[in-house]
């Protein structure tokens, strides 16, 4: 690892300070991904901003009909906390099956959305249900946030504070895991909202997309037949040692019919 | 530029100057000389590593000091009781969970982590939990096995 300056802020308009004063400063969340970085000398910040230590960035809570979950929450919290439990089940399942307990005891939802890696599973809670991402300057649509490959719609030297999802009438994520590292080959979440179906997909692209068709034929008839031919054209999708192009097409539907038929069991 | 970092390791209050960049495996290690907590990855992924920061299992190799400062932190070496050992670790004794040792003290932690949460697992949840965990002697059949009589023990049963 690098040296690097380390910073420990009380408070969310002094970790912008401190990151806005640094020569090239990141900040750290629950370190699952960046430290890896960091060991590998894959990255070398000049300063890194501790958020760990400012209140009010943790944890869940019910705004009316929606969960806003605190941009420092850990993902065994989200999987653990009781109003996501019983508003939208399909979040708190999506977070009890990212990677290992002990990288669901540090990791956090901020981190996991502003790194972008194409097979996190949080994309696919956030464009799948319609979240929107609050930061310190502004509120992001979920649609908006995810730009790219590891790109975001952050602007240099923005923090995210939380992520406000709103309730779905039903909801489920199904995900087809690397069995190493439980990132998703493959995930889909399907959601029945008050305004329309959600099918988002992570994993098989540079970044989370809404496959379009299926939510039209869910929009008509919820149902795991509804999609039974569908799947997404293959080109452009991921292809590695894990999976070709074609696998991940193919697993797209299997997956998206899963979370359907659990949807609908409720 | 050197910190100093503050903490309670298995009941002692230690207060280290280290690095910025030194990981919580590293203070505990090299300058505590708590090697019972192993490196045996530079990936985050065998979890050799883990220790309990304020009551959670975590990597030891993927947390900087400095962001326990201020945490209890438990280790292998904090479980015994004046030489005897803790019941989780008896039973990985008992029940011939290990070979080389290696894994052993993180799978100990991890396990006690589970126990904690769920005192009286099932073998599947377990093996789920098992995740984080890698070994590469056993074939995972007697750790499972040593858990469960751990965790037995643990809720008093024999
Ligand atoms: C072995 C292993 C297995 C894993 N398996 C999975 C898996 O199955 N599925 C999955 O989705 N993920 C997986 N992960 C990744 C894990 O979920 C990470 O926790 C997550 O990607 C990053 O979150 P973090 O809190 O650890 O962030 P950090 O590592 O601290 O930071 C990540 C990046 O986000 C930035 N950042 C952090 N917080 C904010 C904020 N509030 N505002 C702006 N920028 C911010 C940082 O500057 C950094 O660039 C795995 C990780 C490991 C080590
Ligand atoms: S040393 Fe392998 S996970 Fe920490
Ligand atoms: S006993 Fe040798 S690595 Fe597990």
């Amino acid at each position: 690892m690098y040296e690097f300056n380390y910073h420990r802020p009380g408070t969310l308009e002094a970790a912008a300070a401190a990151l806005a004063a640094a020569e090239d400063g990141q900040v750290l969340a629950g370190g699952q991904t960046l430290i890896p970085t960091l060991k590998q000398r894959l990255a070398s910040p000049s300063d890194l901003i501790d958020l760990g230590s400012i209140a009010g960035l943790d944890g869940v809570r019910r705004e009316g009909d929606a969960i806003v979950v605190g941009a420092m929450t850990r993902h065994a919290d989200v999987a653990s906390s009781p109003d996501a439990r019983s508003a939208i089940p399909a979040l708190a399942a999506l977070a009890d099956g990212i990677g290992d307990p002990q990288v669901r005891n540090c990791g956090t939802i901020g981190g996991s959305i502003a790194n972008a890696d194409p097979a996190a599973d949080y994309p696919a809670a956030v464009v799948g249900l319609g979240a929107e991402v609050r930061t310190d300057r502004r509120t992001i649509a979920g649609d908006d946030f995810f730009t790219g490959l590891f790109e975001t719609a952050l602007e240099d030297g923005e923090i995210i504070v939380s992520v406000r999802f709103p309730a779905p009438r039903r909801a489920a994520y199904a995900k087809f895991p690397n069995p190493a590292s439980r990132y998703a080959i493959v995930g889909v979440m399907v959601a029945d909202t008050g305004s329309g179906v959600r099918v988002a997909v992570t994993g098989a692209g540079d970044q989370v997309f809404r496959a379009g068709a299926m939510e039209a034929a869910l929009g008509g008839n919820f149902s795991a037949d509804a999609i039974r031919d569908a799947s997404v054209p293959s080109d452009g999708l991921n292809e590695d040692l894990h999976a070709s192009a074609e696998y991940r097409a193919h697993l797209v539907g299997v997956m998206a019919r899963r979370a359907v038929a659990a949807a609908a069991a409720g | 530029m050197p910190v100093n970092v503050s903490m309670n390791v298995n009941g002692r209050a230690v207060v280290e100057e280290v690095e910025e960049r030194t990981l919580l495996v590293e203070l505990l290690r090299e300058n505590l000389r708590l090697t019972g907590t192993h490196v045996g990855c530079d990936t985050s992924q065998c979890g050799a590593c883990v220790v309990h920061v304020d009551g959670r299992s975590v990597k030891a190799c993927t947390m900087l000091a400095t962001q326990a400062h201020g945490a209890d932190v438990t280790t292998i070496e904090g479980l015994a009781d004046n030489g005897k050992l803790h019941p989780m670790q008896e039973a990985f004794r008992e029940n011939h969970g290990l070979q080389c040792g290696f894994c052993t003290p993180g799978m100990v932690m991890s396990a006690l982590d589970l126990v904690a949460r769920n005192p009286d697992p099932t073998g599947g949840e377990v093996r789920e939990w098992l995740e984080g965990n890698l070994c590469r002697c056993t074939g995972y059949h007697n750790i499972v096995k040593s858990i469960l009589a751990g965790a037995s023990a643990m809720r008093g049963g024999s």
